[in-house]
C-alpha cells in the first residue's frame, strides 16, 4: 500500500502543476470561448484531484464534494454559453 | 499484479494531462484548442478514475467513483459541443495556414 500512496501523491502534484498552463490560457485568451475551454479542463482536473485525495485519506466526503463541484461547473458553463454575451464578431 | 496496472493507468493519466494542457496553451485556434481539451482531458480524468476504482476494489467508495466517472462521460461531449456551437454562431473563423502571396 505504500507504493500506491506515493504514486497517488505524484499524480496529485503533476495535475496541480500542469493545470497552471490551462489557467494561463484562461487569463490571456483572446475570445471568451478560450476562457471557457480552459475553465472546463481545470474543472475536470480539480475533480480528479479530489477523487485522488479521497482514495488517499480513505474519506467519503471528498467524493461528494467532487460530484457537486462537477455538477455546478457543468451548469455554470452551460449558463455562460447559453445566456451571456454572444455578440457577432466582425469578419 | 493489480498495483502494476494501477500505476500504468495513473501514468497514462499524467501523460495525457500534460499533453492536453500544452495543447490548450499552444494551439492557434478555438476549434483546435477545443479538440485538445476534450479528448486529452477526458482520457486523463477517466483513466485516473479507473485506477482509483481498481485500487479500492469492490467497495462503496468504488461505486461513488463510478457515478462520478459516468457523469464526466456524459457531460464532457455536451460541454464541448455547446462551446463549439457558440463559437460557430458568433462567427469565429477556423484557423488557416498563412499562404505566401506568390
Amino acid at each position: 500500500m505504500d507504493i500506491s500512496i506515493l504514486t497517488l501523491d505524484i499524480t496529485i502534484f503533476f495535475l496541480m502543476g500542469v493545470s497552471v498552463l490551462s489557467m494561463v490560457r484562461v487569463v490571456i485568451g483572446p475570445t471568451s470561448e478560450d476562457r471557457m475551454i480552459g475553465l472546463n479542463l481545470v474543472l475536470a482536473q480539480v475533480s480528479a484531484i479530489l477523487v485522488l485525495t479521497a482514495v488517499k485519506f480513505n474519506r467519503f466526503i471528498y467524493l461528494d464534494v467532487a460530484l457537486v463541484y462537477a455538477i455546478l461547473g457543468f451548469i455554470g458553463i452551460l449558463a455562460i454559453a447559453k445566456y451571456i454575451g454572444g455578440e457577432k464578431e466582425k469578419r | 499484479m493489480i498495483l502494476v496496472i494501477v500505476q500504468i493507468l495513473l501514468g497514462v493519466g499524467i501523460f495525457f494531462g500534460i499533453l492536453g494542457n500544452i495543447g490548450v496553451l499552444k494551439f492557434p485556434d478555438v476549434y483546435t484548442r477545443l479538440q485538445a481539451s476534450s479528448k486529452c482531458g477526458i482520457t486523463s480524468v477517466f483513466s485516473i478514475f479507473i485506477a482509483c476504482m481498481l485500487l479500492k476494489g469492490f467497495t462503496p467508495m468504488s461505486g461513488r467513483i463510478l457515478v462520478i466517472a459516468l457523469f464526466f462521460l456524459v457531460t464532457g461531449p455536451v460541454t464541448t459541443h455547446i462551446i463549439g456551437r457558440r463559437a460557430w454562431k458568433r462567427g469565429v473563423l477556423p484557423w488557416r495556414r498563412k499562404r505566401s502571396k506568390d
